[in-house]
């Protein structure tokens, strides 16, 4: 399954510029087709497997390195938690490859961008079907590195690269947590193998499986941009739409997740790390969420509320609430795919206008994006029957077991993202059509266009997944659903055990009652008017000033040692040696260039005092001995 | 009659304090090889008496090497110093202390 991507990579890098244009999207979009098929064909056969705690397959390819007690193989794991994310990593991948030919068409690099995203797919199903964590790794690394090289694929613009570099070196950061963890688990538990973890759990009891949950959770926080490492996730909106939409909306952000939910049987033996993971997320998830309140960038906006959704996620992570993090993860691709598509469609056919203050009225320009967006802004809200609401909804019951503070921060975040989202949705498409008057320097923008129908097509194919996803998991179906279908892979699960089927209702009353409100206010304030300062406030639109404190915090203090390495350890210290032996060496040769005088009878004394001495060395041990 | 091996030895010790003496004082360079010259036949006549001495005649043979390194120098260094003599006109050994650091 994994192959098939590679292949199309492989083609790609070796003819791309060669098969040209249309063609070579093509070829990404259908090697990435085959294995979705691949993917489907794979899920039935692990449906046809009776009973459910059965279904794990592991399939080995080969021993990649055999050393001492180091044995690891290059073998996937197929079972209900790995195919889910097959099925929708692939499934997502396929309709962003498909949207892609339309949106990138004419860059001049335009094989090299299928190139990268075919790679990205495959080091993506690497990930979430490795068997072990060291090749999970890889795939954790291959995607850091496409997502670097898409970030910055543009690279001719300054702000790109830099871009591009604050995601790698913010990843790196959590990478690191993810090595230690390896290191640390490996060390007590002799394997990198998840069964084996699994199996051998106990020997991580206690403080062990506190600090290796934390360091997994630190790379976590890295790849799913959390709190402290989430500021790269705004920037990197310079890569291309499609790339927004896949890396760091569907796929790859929720690889931290998957990574989580993945080791859950060792998050199960510490309760204070989950603690942190629920209370990590939940900040974050509030935090991002006003953030997203007053960005005027329309990528800006999606991306601060893709770090709020992932923040439930890991929200639900920490509560235990594994199925209900996967179900939102699915929900979630579907929905932000497809809001970041549908931006990508206002953004093309505005010829790159990504100031949501100079769009408006764009509903009756591109009815196609509007109706689809429709539906994922309905979804994300959270406004039932949408995907979102039932996502959301799963969420927030498994949190109100768990604490009440933080469902309650949950729900408050709920209200702020019908805010903002709906702000996007009214400054986009309703009120003036502020595009047509220039602006500044800016000139005005002629009509926008529609897209064509390759970009059209997974705008529509995505709408009826948003719209439709919750059927997946609804509440009271308690067969054949999603959760019944993940549950072998989980240790534990607090659905269903600790709410009471009227809470149940009463909290499904409160979020969808928060969407409405947050969509009335929004309406309220934003339908007609554009300019409201007050509800913008710089230290929101400054991103609660987290890039100036690390500026300040990390950021100078670091410039500081740079430059006092520089001019003190290099300058006085390192150059001082190197030019101090130098100067001793000068000093000393002057002081013995005087014994060279040129005049031979000088040397020739010297030899014969010399033999002198000698002798008379000689003559004494032979005498006195 | 035969003299004692000391009397070789000591005549052996005269002739190169003689020669080592000469080549510090004496500037010119002729005479400065003559020196040396002195010193080295010095040295085999202590190898050819302690040959007879001690009845090895190892002795004997290390003295012809030294002869034969000895011509060889002399070749050499009659080379350099007829080089020398006809860029200067002198052979006054101070005179060549280009080397002087």
């Amino acid at each position: 399954m994994p192959l098939l991507p590679l292949a199309g990579f492989a083609v790609l890098v070796a003819g791309g510029r060669r098969i040209g244009d249309p063609r070579a999207g093509w070829v990404g979009t259908v090697a990435v087709a085959g294995s979705f098929v691949a993917a489907c064909i794979t899920l039935a056969g692990l449906l046809n497997v009776t009973p459910a705690s059965k279904r794990v397959f592991t399939q080995t390819f080969f021993t990649w390195i055999p050393v001492g007690g180091l044995h690891v193989k290059v073998a996937l794991l197929v079972d209900p938690l790995s195919i889910t994310m097959c099925m929708f990593v692939t499934g997502v991948s396929m309709l962003i490859h498909l949207y892609s030919i339309g949106y990138m068409k004419g860059d001049r690099d335009y094989s090299k961008f299928f190139v990268y995203l075919n790679l990205f797919v495959f080091s993506m199903l690497v990930l979430v079907l490795a068997n072990n964590l060291l090749v999970t790794f890889v795939g954790w690394e291959g995607v850091g590195a496409c997502s670097y090289w898409l970030v910055a694929y543009w690279f001719r613009r300054e702000s790109a690269a830099s871009a591009g570099k604050k995601a790698f070196i913010y990843n790196r950061i959590g990478d690191t947590g993810f090595l230690l963890a390896m290191f640390l688990i490996f060390s007590k538990v002799g394997s990198l193998d998840y069964l084996t973890i699994f199996s051998h759990r106990q020997l991580l009891a206690g403080g062990t499986a506190t600090a290796a949950v934390l360091l997994l959770f630190l790379a976590a926080t890295g790849k799913s941009a959390q709190i402290p490492l989430f500021n790269w996730l705004p920037d990197a909106m310079e890569g291309p739409t499609p790339v927004s939409a896949l890396i760091h909306a569907a796929t790859m952000v929720t690889a931290g997740v998957y990574l989580l939910c993945r080791m859950n049987q060792v998050l199960a033996l510490s309760p204070d790390a989950r603690w942190v993971v629920a209370i990590v997320g939940g900040v974050t998830a509030f935090v991002a969420a006003t953030i997203a309140t007053s960005q005027q960038d329309i990528k800006k906006v999606l991306a601060f509320s893709t770090v709020s959704q992932i923040g439930y996620m890991v929200l639900a992570v920490g509560s235990e609430a594994y199925i209900a993090a996967i179900f939102l993860m699915v929900c979630h691709a579907f929905y932000k795919g497809l809001l970041f598509l549908g931006a990508g469609s206002v953004i093309h056919g505005l010829d790159d206008e990504q100031d949501l203050k100079r769009m408006g009225a764009l509903r009756k320009f591109l009815p196609w994006t509007y109706g689809t967006f429709l539906v994922g802004w309905l979804s994300i809200v959270g406004v039932p029957p949408f995907s979102g609401f039932w996502s959301k909804g799963d969420v927030l019951t498994n949190v109100y077991a768990k604490s009440k503070p933080l469902w309650a921060l949950g729900v408050v975040t709920a209200l702020l993202t019908a805010y903002y989202m709906s702000r996007l949705f009214f400054l986009a498409f309703y009120g003036k059509d502020r595009w047509a008057e220039a602006l500044g320097d800016q000139p005005a923008h002629h009509n926008p266009h529609e897209s064509p129908w390759v970009m059209r097509v997974p705008l529509v194919v995505l709408a009826v997944a948003a719209a439709a996803g919750g059927v997946l998991d609804l509440p009271w179906v308690h067969h054949d659903s999603f959760a019944h279908f993940l549950q072998p892979v989980f240790a534990t699960s607090l659905f269903d055990a600790n709410a009471h089927p009227l809470n149940q209702w009463v909290l499904a009353l409160v979020d969808a009652g928060v969407a409405l409100v947050g969509i009335a206010v929004a309406w309220q304030l934003w339908r007609v008017r554009v300019d409201r300062p007050a509800l913008e406030p710089p230290f929101l639109q400054r991103v609660w000033y987290w890039d100036d404190f690390y500026d300040a915090a990390i950021g100078r203090p670091g410039q500081a040692l740079a430059r006092f390495s520089a001019t003190v350890v290099d300058g006085r210290i390192i150059d001082g040696a190197v030019n101090g032996v130098a100067t001793l060496v000068r000093s000393a040769s002057t002081g013995v260039r005087r014994l060279q005088t040129g005049y031979v009878r000088n040397y020739a004394l010297g030899i014969a005092l010399g033999l002198a001495a000698i002798l008379v060395f000689v003559a004494s041990r032979t005498w006195w001995s | 009659m035969s003299l004692g091996g000391g009397w070789y030895l000591g005549l052996a010790a005269v002739l190169f304090g003689i020669g080592a003496l000469g080549l510090l004082v004496r500037r010119n360079v002729l005479v400065m090889f003559m020196c040396i010259e002195l010193m080295l036949n010095a040295a085999n006549l202590t190898f050819v008496t302690f040959s007879r001495m001690l009845n090895d005649i190892a002795g004997q043979v290390l003295v012809f090497f030294v002869l034969v390194v000895a011509a060889a120098e002399v070749v050499v260094g009659l080379g350099i110093v007829v080089a020398i003599f006809r860029r200067r006109t002198s052979t006054t050994a101070d005179d060549l202390h280009s080397l002087k650091g």
